[in-house]
């Protein structure tokens, strides 16, 4: 018997009609707010790294929170709201970051554009960019939808297994394409080299506050419930009109599509790529920060994200415990708190300025809220 | 149900955890500090590798040997009477940790960087090096690609194509007509060994019989070593590590396989270590290539084991002598520079003038003499050796053309 | 050239049984508990270095190793279900999925951290010398293999199918609140079949010593994997499928190496996979089983 347990109680806090006499705030000012804030980030990051309050190593490590966040974040998409467990996403990123990487490679002398491009884009530099990542994460989405195809038909450990497999096809085909095509193309086991630097900390955070406003737009909209009905209850799902296959399907292309993103703006930070590091590794720990923060929560994802990412850079020495304690923060939590640090809050500003306007303040709050009685 | 604690509990407690943890790196990072910063005018090196993971037992044998050198001119009064200081990071193994380690290193202010050791971390270095004309030598970054990308990359150990070209001449000179090739594919080491050999053995006219490409950890060579077995060939080359060359002999031989086994410097460990990776009847008139082994009788390579043993207590390997020589390259350029004295240390001028030091100059290593032609890569003898009665000894020293 | 056949028929046998037996571990855990046991491979490993402690650094016989070895394993399998599985007995399915890549990951950097990522050598157990019949190089490792899975696949099956511990497993994997109802103790049940399951890892973790000398951390990994593999291709839950699944995988191996293709042996394996799960996704012997809301 196949029970798919899950939690009966709702995972979606209670929105802005939950609650008697809300004025939520317009569209356009929620909308305004947080690109507001988005662009201060931005401001104050870029002013602190040009006047040098920022220095290089603390740039290139924010540059990865950023990439692991979009990874953590797009993981989150078939995992905390799909209800899957792909084990492949390295795989992904992998796929994200070669094409990105060629593709920018193979153009920049069509183009004439210079390697220092980059680091102050001129238009083309600009545009190309934009053209590799999006073909990284369109080759991504396409191997995303190759597997899923076959993989979604099976379900949970069987779903897990071939992912798992796909991501070890990708890595040999990486590693012996070569070979196969006569070409030049992804260097092999030796690995992709002299990419150029494309990756800054500007580009990186605009590229991760448009895949999070995407991913979470995605999530509210009727697509989004579908994949969510889809978790907590497939034959419900599918009982209710809801196109099971095409959601998977779509849920897992759009999670493959912004870990190439992720993959590509890695590929410019690094400036090499080398198979054998997306194996099943790299997918387990994009899982762990995923867990961890909760999944089904964006901010849980982000969040974790970027404590995994400072965290071995702050701790050198605790290098060597690191992996261990990975592990044991997979079992901790699944065996205590299955639903991960923020189980599936999510974090939203702009309810809690509604809430300040409406005088619906935490603290003067009644029971039975927002916040979920856990089990 | 699982037992579950609440939210607010898990976030206090992992709070907890957390802050201890960090507490405690504090105070290791602020005991760390206060002893580096001992010394009022000393030089700062920098040393990077991976010192855990599953690459670790490289980088710590590189480490250990660069540590000795350092270590034994600060015994000897410094450079112009300056202290060297090192400062180690550890990368894993990782791209992206060796990228963060060399900005760390770079911020820090070091004069050069002895590292990194292995080869997709090392290209990474190079690249984020060459902006800042950081002067690097590699005690064992062998992929041709290291010293592509600016003059500013050393190494000083011999490359794959330079391996694979020697060995081919090696089995010509033995008289060898054909050979059969495995070869891990999935290490560029392995592989761009396995392709130089193939290269210049046609070209010496031996038959390549047939090439047997594995895949990173595969254990059951049976299949790859029949299909080998079956043409027949005067030698096989096996130019992997040696816990997969151990492997690979002692199938063979177990599939009735009695001809010689060719390899290149990824065997130094298989013998004399902690563990015997193949039995010595097995490795009976195989040959491999390698800079150092401690059964060589020169009086600079038993001095140099029996300072590496007094240190460390146990025999150095072939990457312990590697970063001796590595440490010794990038100390003697920075020598150089000092004693020209005019430039300030961690400005421009100052490594340019380590790295044209490093490429004009000659040293007296471990693992022969080294000096550099124009390139970063090293002009240097190298060693064949064999196996006979069960220990290792030096076949042939062959100088490099 | 017939000769070189035979030995790679015979390669092929010898792979796929140490596929086979380990398959027959996850088997046996999958069907009664539908948990992917992704650390059955470490269990392996750790076998592994049981035996290299006990004759490398002990220096004791052969047979201790392969006993103390087994013994291992089975506590190691029925102390991972107790502290990391039977907890999460009626969590999603998803989370004791995480437990287990978690379980195995602990292994794995745990045995890294004590024993060092450097590869140990095993002793042989056994005079490795082959038996040359008629031109062909007979290895009495890859007899010995063979005889060993041929021998334990027949105990299972008799445990399983003959025994009254064999009947309350089955009833546990038909319907576990049905067994508990009918007076079945579930969880000393699903205990023995970690037991039995890892008993077989341990034998498997003897049998790969003895083929291939060495002990490393990650060397559970790939074999664990393509024995799930095997497992799922011979259908799931069964045991002469568990069997057929690994010879099967050994003998796909074995041939895309002998025409040269070694390199793609891995991607070969997996694409077998799905191209079985999706003609037949319950596997070539397993049953159909229908979805229940």
């Amino acid at each position: 018997m196949v029970k798919e347990t899950r939690d009966p109680k709702p995972y979606i806090s209670l929105g802005a009609g939950g609650r008697r006499g809300r004025r939520p705030l317009p569209m356009p000012v929620r909308y305004a707010i947080n690109a507001a804030l988005v662009l201060a980030f931005l401001v104050v990051g870029e002013l602190l790294i040009d006047g040098g309050s920022i220095s290089r190593y603390q740039t290139s490590v924010l540059e990865q929170i950023g990439i692991y966040v979009i990874m953590a974040v797009s993981l989150n998409i078939a995992t905390g709201y799909l209800g899957q467990l792909p084990l492949g996403h390295a795989g992904f990123m992998s796929v994200g970051g070669y094409s990105c990487a060629i593709l920018i490679m193979r153009l920049q002398p069509v183009f004439g554009i210079a390697l220092r491009d980059f680091a102050a884009p001129t238009p083309a530099a600009l545009a190309l960019f934009v053209c590799g990542l999006l073909f990284g994460g369109a080759m991504a989405a396409l191997c995303g939808l190759v597997i899923g195809i076959p993989a979604l038909r099976l379900k949970g450990d069987y779903l897990a297994i071939i992912t798992l497999g796909f991501a070890e096809i990708i890595r040999v085909v990486m590693l012996n394409v070569d070979g196969l095509l006569g070409v030049d193309l992804t260097g092999g086991a030796k690995g992709l080299t002299g990419i150029p630097a494309y990756t800054s900390f500007l580009n990186t955070f605009v590229v991760v506050a448009i895949s999070l406003f995407l991913i979470h737009t995605m999530m509210k909209s009727r697509h989004g419930r579908a994949i969510l009905a889809i978790r907590d209850n497939e034959i419900a799902a599918e009982a209710t009109g809801v196109n099971t296959t095409y959601y998977k399907t779509l849920a897992f292309v759009v999670s493959a599509f912004f870990a190439g993103i992720a993959g590509g703006l890695y590929a410019g930070c690094i400036g090499v790529m080398a198979p054998a590091k997306f194996g099943f590794m790299k997918s387990v720990e994009v899982l762990v920060m995923v867990v961890l923060g909760g999944m089904g929560s964006m901010l849980g994802s982000v969040l974790s994200a970027t404590v995994l990412t400072i965290l071995p850079e702050a701790l050198r020495a605790f290098a060597d415990y690191r992996t261990l304690a990975y592990a044991v923060v997979l079992i901790v939590v699944m065996i205590f708190r299955p639903q991960g640090l923020m189980g599936t809050y999510d974090f939203s500003l702009t309810s809690w300025v509604d809430r300040f306007r409406n005088g619906d303040l935490p603290w003067k709050k009644q029971k039975g809220g927002e916040v979920r009685a856990d089990a | 149900m699982a037992s579950s604690i609440s939210r607010r509990q898990f976030v206090k407690l992992s709070g907890i955890t957390a802050a201890g943890f960090g507490g405690a790196s504090l105070i290791t990072a602020c005991g760390g500090k206060s002893s580096s910063s001992a010394g009022g005018s000393s030089i700062k090196v920098g040393v990077m590798g991976p010192y855990s993971g599953d690459l670790a037992q490289y980088g710590l044998a590189v480490r250990n040997g660069a540590e000795l050198y350092v270590k034994q001119v600060n015994a000897a009064g410094g450079i112009n009477g300056k202290q060297v200081e090192l400062s180690i990071q550890d990368e894993k193994g990782d791209a992206t940790e060796a990228v963060n380690a060399y900005n760390k290193m770079a911020e820090e202010g070091v004069v050069g960087i002895i590292g990194d050791v292995t080869s997709t971390p090392s290209i990474a270095v190079a690249q984020a090096s060459v902006a800042d004309n950081m002067p690097l030598v590699s005690a064992s970054a062998t992929a041709a690609d290291f010293i592509a990308f600016g003059p500013n990359a050393f190494r000083a150990c011999i490359t794959d194509p330079y391996q694979g070209k020697l060995m081919a001449d090696f089995a010509a000179s033995r008289g060898y007509k054909t050979v059969g090739t495995i070869y891990n594919s999935g290490g560029d080491y392995e592989a761009g060994v396995n392709d130089a050999f193939v290269k210049e053995a046609s070209a010496k006219g031996i038959t390549i019989t047939t090439q047997q490409a594995y895949a990173s950890g595969d254990v059951d060579f049976n299949a790859p070593l029949t299909s080998i077995i079956s043409t027949n060939p005067d030698a096989i080359l096996s130019p992997n590590y040696y816990q997969d060359d151990g492997k690979i002999v002692t199938q063979a031989r177990a599939l009735g396989y009695k001809g010689v086994f060719l390899g290149a410097d990824g065997w130094s460990n298989i013998v004399g270590g902690k563990e015997e990776y193949a039995s010595a009847a097995d490795l009976e008139g195989c040959f491999y290539d390698c800079s150092f082994i401690s059964e060589d009788e020169s009086d600079k390579v038993q001095q140099f084991i029996k300072d590496y043993e007094a240190e460390y207590g146990s025999a150095p390997t072939n990457f312990c002598a590697l970063g001796y020589d590595a440490a010794m390259v990038m100390l003697s350029a920075i020598e150089t520079v000092e004693q020209a004295g005019a430039t300030e240390a961690g400005s421009d001028d100052y490594r340019q003038a380590v790295v044209d030091a490093i490429a004009s100059g000659k040293v007296e290593g471990v693992t022969g003499s080294i000096k550099y032609n124009g390139t970063g890569d090293p002009v240097k003898p190298t060693l064949v050796i064999t196996f006979e009665g069960g220990s290792q000894k030096v076949f042939d020293t062959i100088e490099a053309d | 050239m017939q000769v070189t056949f035979l030995t790679q028929l015979l390669n092929g046998l010898q792979l796929g049984s140490i596929y086979a037996l380990v398959a027959l571990g996850y088997t046996m855990v999958y069907g009664i508990i539908l948990l992917l046991n992704f650390a059955h491979g470490d269990i392996i490993m750790i076998g592994a270095y049981i035996s290299w402690i006990v004759m490398s650094q002990l220096g004791l016989s052969p047979v201790l190793a392969v006993l103390l070895s087994v013994l291992g394993c089975t506590l190691l399998g029925v102390l991972i279900d107790k502290v990391a599985y039977a907890p999460l007995r009626n969590a999603p399915r998803l989370s004791i999925l995480i437990t287990a890549i978690g379980v195995s990951y602990l292994l794995e950097n745990g045995a890294q951290l004590v024993f060092g990522a450097d590869a140990k050598v095993v002793p042989s157990f056994i005079d490795t010398t082959s038996i040359n019949v008629a031109s062909l190089q007979l290895s009495p490792i890859a007899l010995l293999t063979v005889a060993v899975t041929a021998v334990s696949t027949a105990v299972l099956s008799f445990l399983v199918q003959r025994t009254k511990l064999g009947k309350a497993m089955r009833a546990v994997s038909e319907d576990m609140g049905a067994a508990r109802l009918m007076g079945i103790n579930v969880n000393t049940t699903i205990s023995f079949t970690f037991a039995m399951g890892s008993a077989l890892a341990g034998i498997g973790a003897v049998l790969y010593c003895m083929a291939y000398s060495q002990a490393t951390p990650t060397m559970g990994v790939m074999l664990g994997t393509k024995a799930f593999v095997a497992a799922v291709l011979g259908g799931i839950g069964s045991i002469p499928g568990a069997v057929i699944g690994g010879l099967l995988v050994g003998f796909a191996e074995v041939l895309v190496s002998a025409i040269g293709l070694s390199v793609w042996k891995d991607a070969v394996v997996f694409l077998l996979l799905i191209i079985v799960l999706i003609v037949k996704p319950t596997g070539i012997l397993g049953r159909t089983m229908s979805e229940k809301v």
